[in-house]
């Protein structure tokens, strides 16, 4: 895998970003509240890494990428591109058509290989219109470089006339990465690209995206609930949970000095297919709350063994600990880390 | 009496559509333990869904059981499962009561228009001879030994005021109702989320230890086996190409697509140098089987015998391997 | 099928299997389904005689179906009239060939005219929702709470009776269903992640809607606008037989139908009738048969 990525060079700033769905109930859709679906994040996606973004459903994860990507509007807060080059852009300011020149730099590979590409088209027939979209007129043109696409995911040239049926879960995969690379985009953001493949592909498709980010300089944000993928491929992780970052750390660090004890339950909760290797599980009690009502102060507090008076009333700011820029959002860290993973049992419950 | 609670023996299963005709199992043989777990691992398409209904009887309307046994050693003796009528007295009252079934999906698995203590009480009500007191008593146990908090409160209420993770209890609840020797779990914890699966995990553990149930875990996931099972089964398009204990699986694979199965994915606690090993290419499809061994394509260890489909090789005695070379997959290191 | 006939044909799929005999099919799916619904091949057989014999009608009788003669008034059928002559001594065969013409032309005609509207809508609306979906959804509802019946009064009070208006009142009907399925069709469909990757491409919006969600909705909306055709050729027959719908001289199925409001016609002269009831019969169940075997050869869900 690559080194560490060079020090402070960001591609994409978030700050303070917030995207809340309204809850409309009754006869006259009057607004009931908001799902809070992300609810305060700063970021910072520094170009050439492979970001983890963590968490389980409904934390908000697969929103935040598209809020990212602007599919979903974000209800505050701001989103920044730098371009390398000087030039900040506020994505959230842009109107539609202003957008597109930035389109051109954010791409998304998708979870379903089965839902990601149109049925009714050929291969080429997908990827024909944004190539439109970015002035490749000759149709020849766009021809060789759907063949090229093809041939860097590792397909036949002439799969392009061939529809999406006739494909695998994994090649379809592929081929939805390929659609991604269409334009020559600088971030790409995977939401969960390998979790609805089968096993025995799933290596296939990761280290693909592994080779291309090394060939093209792609910087990744990887939303997973898997963190023994994310172990394996990010530089950096974010755990999230109800809305905000919870954990942020370099990998190893994360895993070797888990600081928040949701990001310790999360990872001894992982079946792992190593009879030598098992932890003592922490069985987290009850279920993630709604993010319509979340829990005031800590939103895990409910959950969380640590809990105190304090966390039932005060958020905890995303704090730095330690050198290495590890960021966690807890007020009883020390208590956590004098605990650790392999904690007493006692507490399961 | 054995503590063997069921056995399968060199069961084929075809599934037909107007045209074709998919050996969907083609020879599996296996034997769930009393109070233990049996875990069948495999991908998508390799057969492990259709050996659970196959069990069950609940099969598609356009398949058939073509030979083989399945034998569910009964308190009352021996049990022939592929010879009763799908839908006959007898099985039903096999269903639910000796051998229950839980899914993988818990939302669509119950149903929305009746409360949850309607749902498990109805197994009750169909298996047993208990008043209808009884049973409300009954299904109020259930749900607090399940771990659902309020029980009371939750017998009333409909499925969709439950988590998932609360859903997911409460089918085990249902299937545990009467109390069955055999309890079949289809990808249980897929839908749900890592923190939720663990506590499922703890609960199926639990009623394995304390009722003596034998499980018969499905699954793609080589962590939950490792977690949960005590007997493995790998299968791979309708075959089981390995099988034996968890040890025996997961310490000494002997087969390649196994070995290959634990070496492609990343495992928690191995850092960002694990060498990670994909397996080239992609399940065949069912109507066009490669001759032979099936997973000869995509294997590094392939030969020219491998042409031919390979002889089941005991290489202990709980360990049997489906493959002409597992001696040079052993040796490999 | 019985317990024994099914495991008859198993056992004849697995030996074709085991030999190697059966290969995976080239044709569309869809395509093969519906040629393998005997109705559906039935009714468009059916569908397809009745609309050539209409388009061909000079060719197949030499009859003007409108020309009177007065001497040969309701003759039984005969080798010179083959379904008889009507009150008027016009050729009853001729008369049902071109009537199908037009009564063919005001059912399909309307269908597709309320199609295009309703599906045009229904698209771009679905797909973008917010008021202008809602505008439009409520606009549908006040057009389809409307009793066409009397929608048809109004107007041949106020301007006649006339082919156009036919057309204009089956038109204002019928493009709400059409556009209520498009629209719950799009609703669904635009949550599809291929849309969102155009999304993120800033494909233009009209691209989006029309040329690559539109085609995966087409399937039950052809289903509609056949089955929307036999609705409206019944009601252009019900309406001019209630003299409400072409006029008179023009022959259509219904007013050849108009004739047997007698009571004296009904009970002797049975040519007169018969027949043109049994072709808008043969004619509707053909189109049903057609919906039915497409609504079955593109539904995903129903495999086979």
């Amino acid at each position: 895998m690559t080194g560490s990525p060079p020090v402070a060079d960001p591609i994409l700033t978030l700050r303070d970003v917030k995207t809340h769905f309204p809850v409309r109930k009754g006869v006259f859709k009057t607004t009931a509240g908001h799902v809070k679906a992300v609810d305060g994040v700063d970021l910072d996606v520094f170009r050439g890494e492979v970001l983890g973004l963590v968490g389980e459903s409904g934390c908000g994860k697969t929103t935040l990428g598209k809020s990212i990507l602007q599919l979903v509007r974000p209800t505050a807060g701001q989103i920044t591109f730098h371009d390398g080059a000087g030039d900040d852009v506020d994505l959230q300011d842009l109107t539609n058509a202003d957008l597109v020149p930035y389109r051109k730099k954010l791409q998304i590979v998708f979870q379903d290989p089965y839902s990601s590409l149109n049925p009714a088209f050929t291969i080429f027939g997908s990827l024909e219109d944004p190539l439109i979209k970015y002035g490749v007129r000759p149709r020849a043109e766009r021809r060789r470089i759907v063949g090229d696409l093809l041939e860097a995911v590792n397909l036949r040239r002439d799969h392009m006339d061939h529809y999406p049926h006739e494909f695998s879960g994994g090649q379809r995969q592929r081929i939805g990465i390929a659609r991604a690379l269409a334009i020559e985009p600088d971030l790409i953001v995977c939401d969960e690209p390998v979790s609805a493949l089968d096993v025995s592909v799933q290596a296939q498709v990761l280290q693909l995206l592994m080779e291309l980010k090394a060939e093209r300089g792609l910087t990744y944000i990887f939303i997973t609930h898997d963190l023994s993928v994310t172990e394996y491929l990010c530089d950096r992780i974010a755990v999230m949970y109800l809305g905000r970052i919870v954990e942020l750390a370099d990998a190893d660090d994360l895993y070797a000095n888990t600081l928040h004890p949701y990001t310790q339950a999360l990872l001894s909760a992982i079946p792992v297919a190593d009879l030598d290797k098992k932890t003592d599980r922490i069985v987290l009690q009850g279920d993630v709350p709604s993010p319509v009502n979340p829990p005031s102060g800590c939103p895990f507090h409910p959950r969380c063994r640590f809990a105190t008076e304090l966390c039932k009333d005060k958020v905890p700011p995303l704090r730095p600990f330690g050198r290495n820029g590890h960021l966690a959002a807890c007020h009883r860290v020390e208590e956590v880390m004098a605990a650790g993973i392999h904690s007493d049992r006692a507490a399961d419950g | 009496m054995s503590d063997i609670a069921l056995e399968v023996d060199d069961i084929k299963t075809y599934i037909y559509s107007n045209r074709r005709c998919n050996k969907a199992i083609d020879g599996v043989s296996f034997s769930i333990r009393r109070g233990k777990t049996l875990c069948i691992v495999g991908e998508s398409g390799c057969g492990k869904s259709i050996t659970a209904s196959s069990i069950m009887q609940l099969l598609p309307a356009l398949s058939r059981i073509e030979g083989g046994s399945i034998t569910y050693h009964s308190d009352a003796g021996e049990i022939r499962i592929d010879k009763l009528p799908r839908n006959g007295a007898r099985m039903r009252a096999i269903r639910g009561s000796e051998i229950a079934m839980i899914f993988q999906d818990p939302m669509t698995a119950l149903n929305p228009v009746y409360t949850v203590g309607f749902q498990i009480a109805e197994n009750l009500k169909y298996h047993t001879k208990m008043t209808a007191r009884a049973i409300r008593d009954r299904c109020v146990a259930l749900l607090r030994h399940m771990g659902i908090p309020l029980p009371e409160q939750r017998v009333r209420e409909y499925p969709h005021s439950l988590s998932g993770g609360m859903r997911q209890r409460a089918m085990i609840a249902m299937a545990m109702a009467c109390n069955p020797k055999i309890l079949i779990a289809d990808e249980p914890t897929t839908a749900l989320d890592v923190t939720i699966q663990a506590q499922i995990f703890e609960l199926m553990n639990r009623l394995k230890a304390e009722h003596g149930t034998a499980i018969l875990l499905i699954t793609h996931d080589m962590g939950v086996v490792a977690e949960l099972a005590d007997d493995v089964a790998v299968m791979y398009m309708g075959k089981i190409v390995e099988a034996g204990t968890v040890d025996d699986i997961l310490r000494r694979p002997r087969h390649p697509y196994t070995r290959a199965l634990l070496s492609s994915i990343p495992v928690l606690g191995r850092g960002k140098n694990q060498s990670i090993r994909p397996i080239r290419g992609s399940t065949p499809d069912p109507y066009n089987r490669p001759p032979g061994c099936q997973f000869a394509p995509r294997c590094d260890f392939a030969t020219e015998a491998c042409q031919r489909m390979p002889d089941e090789t005991f290489v202990a005695p709980t360990h049997r391997v489906l493959c002409w070379n597992h001696d040079r997959v052993a040796a490999s290191g | 099928m019985s317990d024994a006939a099914l495991n008859r044909r198993f056992d004849r799929l697995r030996v074709l299997e085991e030999t190697g005999k059966l290969k995976s099919r080239s044709r569309s799916r869809a395509v093969s389904k519906l040629m393998n619904n005997r109705l559906a091949v039935v009714g468009l057989c059916l569908f397809t005689i009745i609309l050539l014999a209409s388009l061909f009608a000079p060719l197949l009788t030499g009859y003007d179906p409108l020309r009177i003669d007065l001497r040969g008034r309701l003759q039984p059928p005969s080798w010179q009239h083959w379904f008889g002559t009507d009150m008027t001594g016009r050729d009853v065969f001729s008369r049902v060939l071109y009537g199908g013409r037009i009564s063919i032309l005001v059912g399909l005609g309307s269908a597709l005219i309320a199609a295009v509207i309703g599906v045009g809508i229904g698209c771009y609306a679905g797909y973008k929702g917010g008021w202008l979906d809602a505008f439009v959804l409520r606009t549908s509802e006040v057009f389809m709470a409307f009793p066409q019946i009397i929608l048809v009064l109004l107007l041949v009070s106020i301007l006649g009776q006339s082919l156009i208006n036919l057309i204009i009142i089956f038109v204002i009907t019928g493009w709400g269903p059409m556009y209520r399925l498009t629209r719950a069709r799009m609703l669904s469909l635009r949550e599809e992640e291929y849309v969102q990757a155009l999304q993120s491409f800033g494909v233009s919006t009209f691209k989006i809607c029309y040329k690559h969600i539109l085609p995966n909705a087409l399937g039950p909306i052809m289903v509609n606008i056949t089955l929307t055709t036999a609705m409206f050729i019944l009601a252009e027959a019900g309406l001019s037989f209630l003299g409400l719908g072409v006029p008179l001289q023009i022959p259509t199925w219904g007013n050849i139908l108009n004739a047997a409001q007698d009571l004296r016609v009904l009970q002797n002269y049975w040519w007169i009738w018969l027949p043109v009831g049994t072709v808008i019969s043969l004619f509707v169940i053909s189109v049903n048969f057609i919906g039915d075997g497409l609504r079955d050869s593109t539904d995903p869900s129903q495999q086979g």
